[in-house]
């Protein structure tokens, strides 16, 4: 059984139709690479499967479950951690307050969170709205984490960072697979960090899934085609 | 931080202080103003715990002082004249046993909570105010014509309930168990404010789907939220009515309701103590320019404009800063811009 599954999803923003029959599937363990150059639906998909757009036809399903009535943050609390696009912590906390905020019981504990972003460590009583855009997003990253997901969902964790600071979240999500297992999808658009990382690969085109498959099955003319520039 | 620590610390000795200040000059007035310092800032420590972590403007709080406050009268009553309260399939006597008056205003004004709550947090922004405003003067109609229990005339309590082990009709006495409920609900605030329910409540005021998206359903936060706020508020209806010796349908007045909000944003809005001394500047209002002119509320409203424009953590803020406060973050308050 796939850890979550989405079949012909269709889905409206008012009476434009953004998603066309989207499918694809995650099984636990893996890594998938949700791309597609901007406005294709990727963030859209996203936020069908968080719940937080209600999609119009086709199924749905985490661990077998089917979703299609299921809130937000019922989905939430079925394991499914979003670190949203943009820097959306809750900026009136400091940065512990907003890791308990979000904390539940399991593997995930604030020390292991700290482990992992040291960062986070040192800032651990500052105001999140005084971190850096870095680090705003090592602490969504972490207050994701700390909800205890069995899916990982990481929405352009790195869009518009320094190189260096780019460099230590994609090395935090390597050590998230390597070590932890976790199921992820991530959403990017940039292959040369994908590709250490993720198993497989779904291209979204104008709110289509048009080429799904494994990450280095990508060759160059599908790359052309769908991701260039 | 430390600078409000301080400050807090201060406010509660002085608070102590002065009562018994007043006792040793045999000043039992001084030592009621105390007293009712005490009791509307636990009032008001009911009301922050729903306007400053939860955002939630209430105007309907005075409901819950008010069931509090019946809640005692109705209970002595019944002792008073030795008639049962329910005499059908089994028999429910009056008692004049605060302990069992302050469980039952806790638990009638926390039920009150989570019905209204659980119909009005269904609503926001003003109709929010709008739908607590009615229901308070649901109540307040109700017992204007409530023949049973003195209807607009109100009801006696002729002797002070009593406190197991307790001489409750000493004002030192009666100041210091009051005085300790205080400190036990400022407690229990701080302790929320820095809990993962206190955190997600406050930062569910700045954006509820960010909150959904880690697994919390607002509504269900505000509501416990709502009903732990009502049921400190209705305590202190109880430990009010024993203070007055008498309850009537004022307390369930929404100028009351107002005047809790008011010394709540004196005091400082989701701060810890925001509503200790928000309560003892009002008492202090009260007296001071109340023994000049009747007509002391126009400086009350002045001072409140002041506050409101200039000075939005209240006294508190103005003292101790705008830092980050305890455990609550408070660093922008009262609705919070978003990103």
């Amino acid at each position: 059984m796939s850890l979550l599954r989405l079949d012909q999803i269709s889905a409206f923003y008012g009476p434009s139709q953004a998603l066309f029959d989207v499918s694809l599937k995650l099984e636990k363990g893996e890594v998938l690479a949700l791309m597609g150059r901007n406005g294709m639906g990727k963030t859209t998909t996203i936020k069908v499967i968080c719940r937080m757009l209600k999609h119009r036809s086709g199924t749905l399903a985490f661990e077998g479950q089917d979703m299609a009535r299921w809130p937000s943050f019922r989905a939430a609390r079925a394991g499914i951690g979003l670190c949203p696009e943009g820097r959306r912590c809750f900026r009136n906390l400091t940065v512990h307050e907003n890791l308990v905020a979000a904390m539940r019981p399991g593997d995930w504990t604030l020390e292991r969170v700290g482990d992992l972003f040291p960062r986070l460590q040192e800032r651990r009583d500052q105001g999140a709205e005084s971190l850096s855009g870095g680090e705003q997003q090592m602490l969504a990253i972490g207050r994701a984490l700390l909800t205890n997901p069995r899916l990982l969902i990481l929405d352009e964790a790195t869009e518009g960072l320094a190189p260096v600071i780019r460099q230590e979240i994609w090395a935090a999500i390597a050590r998230l697979k390597g070590e932890s297992g976790l199921t992820i999808l991530v959403v990017d658009k940039t292959l040369k960090e994908l590709a250490p990382i993720a198993d497989r690969a779904v291209i979204l085109e104008r709110g289509r899934s048009v080429w799904q498959g494994r990450f280095d099955a990508l060759d160059a003319a599908t790359r052309d085609r769908y991701l260039g520039v | 931080m430390r600078r409000e620590a301080i400050f807090n610390t201060a406010l509660w000795l002085g608070l102590l202080a002065y009562p018994v200040w007043a006792w040793l000059g045999d000043e039992p007035y001084q030592i009621t103003l105390a007293t009712r310092v005490a009791i509307l800032a636990l009032a008001g420590v009911g009301l922050n715990i729903a306007l400053g972590l939860g955002g939630l403007v209430s105007l309907g709080h005075a409901m819950f002082f008010g069931i509090g406050g019946y809640a005692a009268g109705i209970l002595a009553s019944h002792a008073q004249s030795y008639t049962p309260l329910y005499d059908g399939a089994f028999t429910i006597e009056g008692t004049q046993n605060m302990l069992v008056i302050w469980l039952v205003a806790v638990v009638a004004a926390g039920l009150v909570a989570l019905v209204t709550g659980a119909l009005s947090l269904r609503t926001s922004g003003v109709y929010f105010i709008m739908i607590t405003l009615a229901f308070g003067q649901m109540f307040y109609y109700f017992t204007i014509s409530w023949p049973a229990y003195g209807g607009e005339d109100g009801l006696s309590i002729y002797v002070r309930n009593w406190f197991p082990g307790l001489n409750t009709l000493d004002p030192l006495t009666f100041f210091l168990i009051c005085f300790s409920i205080l400190s036990l609900a400022l407690l229990l605030s701080w302790r929320i404010a820095g809990s993962a329910f206190g955190l997600a409540l406050n930062a569910a005021r700045q954006n509820e789907d960010r909150v959904r998206a880690v697994g919390i359903e607002p509504y269900r936060l505000r509501l416990v939220a709502f009903v732990i706020s009502g049921a400190i508020t209705g305590l202190a209806g109880a430990l009010y009515a024993d203070l007055n010796r008498f309850v009537s349908p004022t307390m369930f007045s929404w100028q009351l309701s107002g005047e809790i909000m008011v010394f709540v944003i004196l005091g400082g809005v989701a701060r810890l103590f925001g509503p200790v001394a928000g309560a003892a500047l009002f008492i202090l209002l009260e007296e001071v320019l109340g023994g000049v002119s009747d007509y002391w509320h126009i400086w009350l409203g002045v001072l409140l404009l002041i506050v409101v424009l200039f000075a939005r953590g209240g006294l508190i803020g103005l003292i101790a800063g705008q830092g980050t406060g305890q455990a609550t973050g408070q660093r922008k308050r009262a609705g919070g811009a978003d990103d």
